[in-house]
């Protein structure tokens, strides 16, 4: 495994950070497209385990929990997914996870078995900073990384907590909302990334609505270390659904496509 | 946050960054207005002269008769908008107003929370949206024009069965992206903290006025004290005023819906396991890995897989104890106090009523009960009629 700090410091670039769920479509498709990811560019993955009740995703990514789920998705069979993907390439994989999943499995043995997959960090996507010793002592024991969102409204106190508790990245959301596809490209994330950016030495990450090559080099110019792109592959998968060849085909491109505007930027 | 919102292990905030601004808003005004004169006052103006507070302590007599002990009912049917609901509405929507809040937003299940949640934006010049799952639209059609008519707007949300935690999902999502000017008037005693506080704290004139009209009606507390148990926060109301009160038992009634031995209920106490949903660690319904159930009961007000952190410390410590009650028991009861009463329960509160004919020979002839009728039955007489014609 990579760490982060090895992969920020080695790269001359944002790093390039796509997201599935993992399972959408089904969990062999699904590998076949993280793969696909790998190969086009991608510097670190973003998985998140399908759950019932995701509050923090918009539409897109709800639907795609919905076909995870309905294709048999667990935590188990996750962690056994993304043993299949390190064993295909040493890259870092943060997960993305709402609480109740990791709390039944339960926690500590959630942390050392996505430890022994290959994982490199946590965000729990419901649990905050305040309660963050509940997954912060074991993520440590495992040897995990953490990693915790700062949104545009946290103020400048709660941001600084928030990165001392920080090992991984900072996750920073773009925006006030949830997840989704967005035609621009908020405001409120050029503060926000000179804010943290004055705030700490972590790395800083943006997601939410990237949707363009465009937004992902707006960010990267304004600071960040890396771009974090979910809706938009996932709508690939959503649009393409009989046609796996072009899913994949679109996924690669797209991703191609983002990694070489971050690279001339 | 200022207090952690714990109810021993249970409760806690359990949300996505973004909310905890927004939730840390609302703790802080509560904490400032709940014991401000003018904000008690006017509260309590609206309880009296709007809702109309308090309500009877009524002795059932023909239904005491049927059961074999004394049956006293808490007329919160009584109240505008027939349900429970008013008390907590009116409490936040004017916390909103006091916050300069001008948009509001609000879930509901039973469609009781929400029209309560509509006639208080009505009254105070609150501009309300109400998420409602497709299902609880259809099922709940005439509380679903009364909110339109009160001027609020109805979003169904169709994500998941389209009940009541559907519409939980999606009004919080909504909040997500709309949080500097929307306050979210939670339905009942759970979310993350500080809601099961501030509901309760609402819903306590419940338990209050009936404490006090025990002693001069019956001549003494009552022995027992029940009420149903969906997210908890009419059943709160009442025990809350009897929770010192050691030797008054406290019964919850849950839903059963269509057995306990099928995954076809909402009785999270009865058969949950402690997880993490919609913002507080509490008993939840949810499969081996953690996804949350889908639950089933036929009254839409308890169709919900989770349940206030409080209940689950009351369930916990033995203060309180809880049952289930299925539907057809439920409808049984809900023909009989009818007939016998003249009263139509609401379906939610009819298995509070469910649960006390069960106790016909089981409790002796002098036990004096006092029972929540956290509503009225009219919302429901379509699903009885449909229920019987099977
Ligand atoms: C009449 C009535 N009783 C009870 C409930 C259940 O809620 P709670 O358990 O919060 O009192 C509802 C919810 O809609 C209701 O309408």
């Amino acid at each position: 495994m990579t760490s982060y700090k090895e992969v920020f410091a080695n790269l001359n670039r944002a790093a390039l950070i796509p997201f599935f769920v993992i399972g959408d479509p089904d969990f062999d498709t699904s590998l076949e497209l993280v793969k696909a990811a790998i190969d086009a560019g991608a510097d670190i993955l973003e998985l998140g385990i399908p759950f019932s009740d995701p509050i923090a995703d918009g539409p897109t990514i709800q639907k795609a929990d919905i076909r995870a789920l309905a294709a048999g998705m667990t935590p188990r069979r996750a962690l056994e997914f993304i043993k299949a993907v390190t064993d295909y390439k040493p890259i870092p994989i943060g997960l993305l996870v709402y609480y109740n999943l990791v709390y039944q499995y339960p926690t500590e043995q959630f942390f050392a078995d996505f430890k022994a997959a290959g994982g490199s960090s946590v965000l729990v996507a419901d649990l905050c900073i305040d309660d963050a010793d509940e997954i912060a002592i074991p993520a440590s024991n495992a040897g995990l990384d953490t990693v915790f969102m700062v949104t545009p409204n946290t103020t400048d106190d709660r941001a600084a907590i928030i990165a001392s508790k920080t090992t991984g990245f900072i996750y920073a959301v773009s925006t006030l909302g949830v997840t989704g596809q967005r035609s621009t490209l908020s405001d409120m994330v050029a503060p926000l990334i000179t804010r943290l950016k004055d705030l700490t030495d972590i790395p800083v990450c943006v997601g939410f609505g990237i949707s363009e090559p465009a937004h992902a080099v707006q960010v990267a110019s304004a600071g960040a270390d890396g771009v974090i792109i979910g809706s938009k592959i996932v709508k690939f998968i959503e649009d393409n659904l009989s046609d796996k060849d072009k899913m994949k085909a679109d996924i690669s491109a797209f991703i191609a496509e983002i990694s070489s505007a971050l690279s001339l930027s | 946050m200022k207090h952690k919102g714990r109810f021993g292990q249970f409760g806690g905030f359990y949300v996505p960054e973004v909310l905890i601004p927004a939730l840390e808003e609302i703790e802080d005004a509560f904490y400032r207005f709940k014991d401000d004169p003018k904000f008690a006052a006017e509260l309590d103006n609206l309880y009296k002269n709007y809702a109309g507070r308090p309500t009877p302590l009524y002795f059932a007599q023909r239904f005491s008769k049927h059961v074999g002990f004394n049956v006293y009912i808490k007329r919160e049917d009584l109240l505008h908008g027939g349900a429970h609901k008013v008390n907590n509405t009116l409490g936040q929507c004017l916390l909103a107003k006091y916050m300069n809040k001008t948009k509001i937003i609000a879930e509901t299940g039973a469609g009781q929370h929400g029209l309560a949640t509509s006639m208080t934006a009505a009254l105070l010049g609150l501009e309300a949206k109400i998420f409602m799952g497709a299902l609880d639209v259809k099922r709940q059609s005439v509380n679903v024009h009364k909110m339109r008519l009160c001027g609020a707007e109805v979003c169904p949300v169709s994500g998941g069965t389209g009940t009541l935690k559907d519409a939980i999902n999606d009004a919080l999502r909504y909040w997500t992206a709309n949080i500097t000017d929307t306050f979210y008037v939670f339905g009942s005693v759970c979310g993350p903290h500080p809601f099961p506080t501030i509901v309760k704290h609402f819903q306590t004139p419940i338990g209050i006025e009936a404490r006090s009209q025990s002693i001069n009606t019956i001549g003494r507390l009552p022995d027992i004290i029940t009420a149903c148990v969906g997210g908890g926060s009419n059943s709160i109301g009442l025990f809350s005023g009897f929770m010192d009160d050691k030797d008054v038992r406290i019964v919850g009634v849950e839903p059963a819906g269509r057995g306990l031995d099928t995954t076809e209920h909402a009785a999270t106490l009865a058969v949950g396991k402690i997880g993490v949903f919609h913002g507080a660690k509490s008993y939840l319904l949810q499969d081996d890995v953690g996804q949350v159930h889908e639950t089933e009961s036929i009254s839409a007000g308890l169709d919900y897989p989770a349940v206030g952190p409080e209940h689950c410390q009351l369930k916990d410590s033995g203060r309180a104890e809880y049952t289930a009650v299925n539907d057809e028991q439920v409808l049984d009861a809900f023909g009989i106090f009818t007939k016998l009463e003249g009263i139509l329960p609401a379906l939610e509160s009819s298995h509070a009523i469910a649960w006390l004919i069960t106790q016909k020979g089981v409790l002796p002839s002098e036990t004096n009960v006092i029972l929540n009728l956290s509503g009225r039955g009219d919302k429901d007489v379509d699903i009885v009629e449909q229920n019987r014609q099977m």
